[in-house]
């Protein structure tokens, strides 16, 4: 086996970065990962003497909006760090190597790192077909994933793509888009966005690198930290949701005054993630607060609960503009109409049905009805 | 005119008062949450301020909503126990036919309610086996309506009931399907509701047994002679 790496403290002073620079991209990422002030000093300690982790960043069905998105996290000391220490060993789009020297890269890693790397995948694995949809350097995703899977020390699926398979598994799904969480016996930490908001990948990074385990996760194997609650519960539109204040279209005085957007659509009640607190792009904002409803982008199947602009999604099966609703009111408005004819029919039909009551009556006084 | 061929009645308690608290509770609390649930699903515009913290009907709404949703899930579950304690009428066997009995009677009932004509076969005082199974099948229901609604309703609430609740979530595949179906089994009330009430008022009209008021004062009639058989 191989030495290990180098600590990510010796390995900044090593490319010139100074004593101060390092404490102060270790408050970042203490802040990141939700360090409270006094844990500061467990941060520096960990990045001063455990050695850095290698990574693999698998690229498989997807738009690489991730990469995008973890570049531009708001501390870009904290990626550029990242990305020059952590040792990437092997990302498509990043690394300067190509053909057999990248895939030897990874294969290398493997073997030398086993146990110790962390696996990143971004994309979800085609199982159509012997997944022909994706092949890498004559291997197909899903071989790459599990070979890769077998010694990694932590596996994160980026984005919806890997956590829930995104787009490419909305129906029909014609590749199979399968999730790696469905494919790998591993637990997997599912950080789901189109893209996530890359101070939340920073962060979950981050975390790893601190502790050394998993951050705490939710029932669909998302951090509680940032997905435990939903997009509606901090949006500051929120007052005018519990207020019944509206927007009812795009273009109307509602709009202009910022009014919740629920009746259009708005997924922020059905969608757990961190927009309403992190916001995007060194928190300049987020769709809500730019007057544009939540689409529920890091919920599971979110491309088939559309259509974006309506409360409810159409129901499957009944062509376009049917929803629940509609349903509902036609079956509704059956009953009562079924009802009433059945009472027309029994009105017709009284002699028969109540013969018997007929004849069983009595009068008041005894007599004969 | 028909010859009059009276025969005695007589008077048999058949609803106890659990079962009749029961049952206008739950019709109480199924109507609020339609209503409520519908308009948390398609709100109207009220407006009768222009900021926020001046108004909070929607709120509101949600609140009775979920206060509903409540008593409704623990009225159902008093039920449930009343199904083991309470009497023959009102014993879980009258939900699920499993008897050949049952089945006749399943038969007859049909016959009744959609051809219009009797065969003779008597039908039960209580719960006759067709409505009884049709409530089991509404109690399934119920059941799935609660878990939907409570699953929901976890990410609002810090408290253990909802918190039961929580693995319908990924089940379903996410809480925008967990409300979809919630909202689509809203129409299944609506429609329980105007066949339930209206069956109740044609059995009343064709078996002449007091079915209507029954559930008020908890009493049917039934042929002497028929009960001395038994
Ligand atoms: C007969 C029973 C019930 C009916 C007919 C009913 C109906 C509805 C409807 C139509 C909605 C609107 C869904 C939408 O947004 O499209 C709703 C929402 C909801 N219901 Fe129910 N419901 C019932 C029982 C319950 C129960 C037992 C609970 C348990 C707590 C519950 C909790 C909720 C919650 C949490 C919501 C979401 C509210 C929100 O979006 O803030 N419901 N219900
Ligand atoms: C939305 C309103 C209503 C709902 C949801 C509802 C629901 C139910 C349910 C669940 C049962 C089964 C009771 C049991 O646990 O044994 C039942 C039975 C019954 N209900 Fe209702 N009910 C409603 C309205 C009414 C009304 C308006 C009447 C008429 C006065 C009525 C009369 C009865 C009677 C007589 C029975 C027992 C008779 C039978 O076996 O068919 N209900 N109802
Ligand atoms: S805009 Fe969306 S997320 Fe914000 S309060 Fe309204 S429904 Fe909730
Ligand atoms: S507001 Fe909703 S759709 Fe927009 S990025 Fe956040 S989770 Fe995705």
């Amino acid at each position: 086996m191989a030495a290990d790496n180098p600590t990510i403290y010796a390995s900044m002073l090593a490319k010139g970065y100074t004593r101060r620079d390092f404490l102060r991209f270790c408050s970042y990422a203490a802040t990141l990962a939700g360090v409270e002030a006094s844990g500061l000093a467990t941060v520096v300690k960990a990045f001063e003497t455990k050695p850095r982790p290698p990574v693999i960043w698998l690229h498989f069905q997807e738009c690489t909006c991730c990469s995008e998105s973890f570049i531009r996290s708001s501390h870009p000391i904290v990626a550029d760090i990242l990305f020059d220490y952590l040792s990437l060993d092997y990302t498509e789009t990043l690394q300067a190597a190509a053909g057999h020297q990248a895939e030897k890269c990874r294969l290398d890693t493997m073997k030398n790192y086993s146990g110790k790397y962390i696996l990143l995948v971004e994309g979800s694995v085609p199982m159509k077909d012997d997944g022909v949809y994706c092949m890498i350097g004559g291997e197909s995703a899903e071989s790459i994933l599990r070979e890769s899977a077998e010694g990694a020390a932590a596996v994160i699926a980026w984005g919806s793509c890997a956590s829930n398979g995104c787009v490419q598994s909305a129906k029909p799904n014609p590749t199979n888009a399968t999730p790696i969480h469905k494919i790998i016996h591993k637990p997997v930490i599912n950080v789901p966005g189109c893209p996530p908001i890359g101070d939340v990948m920073t962060a979950v990074v981050t975390h790893i690198l601190v502790y050394g385990n998993m951050p705490e996760l939710d029932s669909q194997g998302r951090p509680r930290e940032f997905y435990g609650r939903r997009v509606h519960d901090t949006c500051y539109r929120r007052p005018y949701y519990d207020a019944g204040l509206f927007v009812e279209s795009w273009d109307d005085e509602n709009a202009r005054k910022g009014y919740c957007l629920y009746k259009m659509g708005c997924r922020g009640p059905v969608t757990y993630n961190a927009c309403s607190v992190t916001r995007w792009n060194e928190a300049t904002s987020y769709p809500i607060q730019s007057g544009h409803g939540c689409i529920g982008c890091s919920e599971n199947g979110f491309w088939d609960n559309g259509p974006f602009y309506q409360h409810l999604a159409n129901f499957p099966g009944f062509g376009i503009e049917t929803t629940a609703d509609t349903i509902g009111t036609v079956v509704g408005i059956g009953a009562a109409a079924g009802v009433a004819a059945h009472a027309i029919a029994t009105n017709i039909r009284k002699k028969k049905l109540i013969e018997e009551h007929k004849e069983e009556s009595v009068t008041e006084k005894g007599g004969e009805s | 005119m028909a010859k009059s061929k009276a025969v005695p009645y007589l008077r048999v308690y058949v609803w106890e008062f659990p079962v009749r608290l029961y049952h206008w509770v739950n019709a109480a609390c199924i109507v609020l949450l339609i209503i409520t649930g519908y308009i948390i699903g398609s709100p109207t515009t009220i407006r009768y301020a222009d900021e926020a913290y001046q108004q909070y009907w929607f709120g509101t709404v949600r609140f009775i909503h979920f206060v509903t949703a409540f008593i409704f899930f623990f009225n159902f579950l008093v039920r449930i126990y009343w199904g083991f304690a309470g009497n023959r009428y009102a014993r879980w066997k009258n939900f699920i036919p499993l008897s050949r009995k049952q089945w006749r009677e399943i038969l007859e009932v049909l016959r009744v309610d959609i051809l219009q004509i009797r065969s003779g076969e008597h039908i039960s005082l209580g719960h006759n086996a067709l409505a009884g199974f049709i409530y089991f099948l509404t109690f399934l229901v119920f059941l799935f309506q609660a878990a939907t609604g409570f699953a929901l309703y976890s990410s609002m609430s810090s408290s253990w009931l909802p918190g039961l609740f929580t693995w319908v979530i990924p089940l379903m595949g996410g809480d925008f399907a967990v409300r979809q179906w919630h909202h689509l089994a809203m129409w299944f009330f609506v429609v329980f509701s105007i066949i339930h009430v209206y069956l109740v008022f044609y059995h009343d009209y064709v078996e002449g047994r007091g079915t209507t008021s029954s559930m008020v004062g908890g009493w049917k009639f039934e042929k002497e002679d028929i009960l001395k058989k038994k």
